[in-house]
């Protein structure tokens, strides 16, 4: 089973450079998500990794082998595509085997194959059916079932799940999650949605204009955002930022905005003395804010209040900006007057203004 | 009229003028050859002059080698010229679908033939095909060759108009291909590379069955077509040497206008348009069949959950 390697990959199409020098290690067996928002280079980067785009530069080694300019079929991988991608005129059956056919498998062994996946994939009933008669889920199953007989070292799959309605991606994440956890290969998935890197991922990369930002663990990624674009990408509802300053206050360090002031710890205030007097984006988690009665309290208007069930996510206004803030409660809030929180000191990001990055 | 009504005849008020030009156009010539054909007339009469002999000239026809021979070289020439369009065509369609820098320009110069009308084409190639000073024998003695009879010997006569005819209508077969090739879904071709199909097999298992339903439609509008040719055999060989060439449009036309025989020439004309019928139902029951079954495996019940 193979560990799979991009060194300096780039990508341009004449003078317009979609992604430049990227480098990534993928471990064996490990479930990586590429993530970012819409033109980040994370479709281009798999598709060179699958071999249907070539590279600009830069090489992609699979198992220590050099693969960037073999053909797909060279590579030892099998695909998912965002649109199923799956052959019209064939059915069900004949979808999931042709890799099989194609490389002369004897046809009782094809024949188990696309049994067992389409059985642990509930698609036995519809084996004859051609694609045109599945829904849009049962389509969705196939192109993973035509992956899955294959049996390839790596799979890969590009935006599998949004075409789904919002139910069926929630049930079909779930299927990807079980299936990834019992077959253990290496599978790359690019998604732009958070969500599903976080629920799916080992490891996630996060990539903005063709660079990577980030790469780390689901739970790295959300403790320890290496930037605001990372803090505001991971996590749902979004982080609030605020514009602020930091300000020395004898040897602690304070964050001091429109209408709020955090006196940081002494520990905290130590690593950050460089920074002093440098403007800063603060960035607050909605989850961070504690209802609090105590007289140092944040007092907080009710804007706008969105009652979910076991949470409500106020609309508050703070330092001149919109925030959100998750609390539980058991009903729902009323609208007006304001409310006292507070937030802990370790839910305080800080991210430089001008680079972006954490401070 | 109350509103419902008049909203009712809208449509047809509409469908009104293409109706007309429809009957004027089409109805009422079909219907005046179909009966010409049953009358013994010749062009000096006037169409009430001519005697009514029934089906008297559909059973000379019948009888007549002429006529016979004719068809043949129909059927021949049709199913040899669509046979290599269809092949040279879908070819080049495989070849030239890619991006490659000038693709356009060539796929501009590829349809040109099209766009040359036929009398020009017949004799372009007939000079091309003279037996001194046209190219193809100029070259062939040049290079110590015996020079070709191109359009005196019978079968190099049928050869040669069968070239050119392909070599005007191969580009829509080309045209068309390319379209319903370009149309195909690019991420199932991709799926086909990942899935380890090699060029050939991609072409063999996918291109050309995804462009079947196209393909089956332009083959019968090719053949229909070529069953009609006329202009480019007139001016290249008059359907000569002897009836080596001489197809149906241009026995119909020699029966009209040389042989006088008005009614005989319509009964001809009224057999071409039955086998062209014959075809055009192939491609609508063929296009319905298509239908139909989409519809029946749409419709057909749901395996158990």
């Amino acid at each position: 089973m193979p560990e799979i390697r991009i060194e300096s990959l780039r990508k341009a199409y004449g003078d317009h450079s979609i992604i430049e020098g990227l480098d990534l290690t993928m471990a064996d067996g490990e479930f990586t998500v590429l993530v970012g928002p819409s033109g980040c280079g994370k479709s281009t980067t798999l598709r060179m990794i699958a071999g249907l785009e070539t590279c600009s530069g830069g090489a992609i080694l699979i198992d220590g082998r050099d693969v960037t300019r073999l053909e797909p079929k060279e590579r030892d991988l099998a695909m998912v595509f965002q649109d199923y991608a799956l052959y019209p005129h064939m059915n069900v059956a004949k979808n999931m085997s042709f890799a099989l056919r194609l490389a002369r498998y004897p046809s009782a062994e094809i024949e188990r194959r696309v049994r067992d996946v389409a059985a642990t994939l509930d698609l036995t009933p519809y084996l004859d059916r051609k694609p045109a008669e599945l829904s849009g889920g049962q389509r969705q199953r196939v192109a993973m079932g035509r992956a899955l007989v294959r049996d390839a070292g790596t799979f890969l799959f590009d935006e599998p799940l949004s075409n789904l309605d919002a139910k069926l991606r929630g049930s079909m994440r779930a299927e990807l999650a079980l299936m990834s956890r019992r077959i253990r290969k290496n599978m790359i998935y690019v998604t732009h949605d958070q969500v599903e890197a976080m629920t799916l991922g080992d490891r996630i990369v996060v990539m903005r204009h063709g660079k990577i930002m980030q790469a780390g663990s689901p739970e790295e990624l959300y403790r320890r955002p290496a930037n605001r674009f990372v803090a505001g990408f991971i996590g749902s509802p979004t982080m609030n930022f605020l514009k602020a300053d930091l300000v020395g206050e004898e040897d602690r360090v304070a964050v001091v905005g429109q209408g709020f002031r955090f006196l940081l710890s002494p520990e905290r205030s130590k690593s950050l003395h460089a920074s002093l007097g440098r403007a800063v984006d603060l960035g607050v988690r909605p989850s961070a804010f504690e209802p609090s009665e105590g007289a140092d309290a944040l007092q907080l208007p009710v804007v706008l209040s969105e009652y979910l069930g076991a949470q409500s996510v106020i609309i508050s206004e703070l330092g001149g900006a919109r925030i959100a803030i998750e609390v539980n409660a058991s009903g729902p809030i009323p609208i007006g007057g304001t409310r006292g929180f507070k937030v802990a000191e370790e839910s305080l990001y800080l991210f430089d203004s001008k680079t972006e990055t954490s401070l | 009229m109350s509103i419902a009504t008049a909203n009712r005849l809208t449509p047809y008020l509409f469908l009104a003028p293409a109706a007309i030009v429809l009957v004027v156009a089409l109805i009422y010539p079909i219907g005046y050859v179909i009966y010409a054909s049953f009358l013994d007339w010749n062009p000096s009469q006037r169409i009430g002059e001519a005697a009514y002999v029934g089906l008297k000239n559909y059973m000379k026809l019948l009888g007549d080698a002429a006529f016979r021979e004719s068809l043949w070289v129909t059927l021949k020439f049709a199913a040899v010229v669509v046979t290599a369009e269809m092949i040279i065509g879908v070819g080049l369609a495989l070849l030239l679908d890619r991006n490659i820098r000038g693709m356009s320009l060539l796929r501009t110069l590829f349809i040109l033939p099209m766009m040359v009308a036929p009398i020009v084409v017949g004799l372009m190639w007939r000079y091309m095909y003279h037996p001194t000073i046209g190219i193809f024998n100029r070259t062939l003695t040049s290079m110590g060759f015996e020079a070709v009879p191109w359009l005196s010997d019978s079968d190099w006569a049928f050869a040669a108009v069968v070239i050119a005819d392909i070599w005007q209508w191969t580009p829509f077969i080309f045209i068309l291909s390319l379209a319903a090739l370009q149309s195909l879904p690019r991420s199932a071709l991709e799926a086909a590379r990942i899935d380890g199909a090699s060029q050939w097999q991609t072409i063999l298992y996918i291109k050309l069955p995804l462009m079947l339903p196209v393909l089956i439609v332009t083959m019968l509008l090719r053949l229909i077509d070529a069953f009609k040719v006329l202009e480019v055999i007139l001016v290249m060989t008059n359907g000569g040497p002897g009836l080596a060439t001489e197809i149906l449009s241009l026995r119909i036309n020699r029966t009209a206008s040389e042989f006088r025989a008005l009614g005989e020439a319509a009964a001809m004309s009224n057999i071409l348009l039955l086998v062209l019928m014959g075809l055009t139902l192939a491609m609508f029951l063929y296009s319905k069949a298509m239908e139909a079954r989409a519809r029946a495996l749409r419709a057909a019940p749901v395996g158990e959950e």
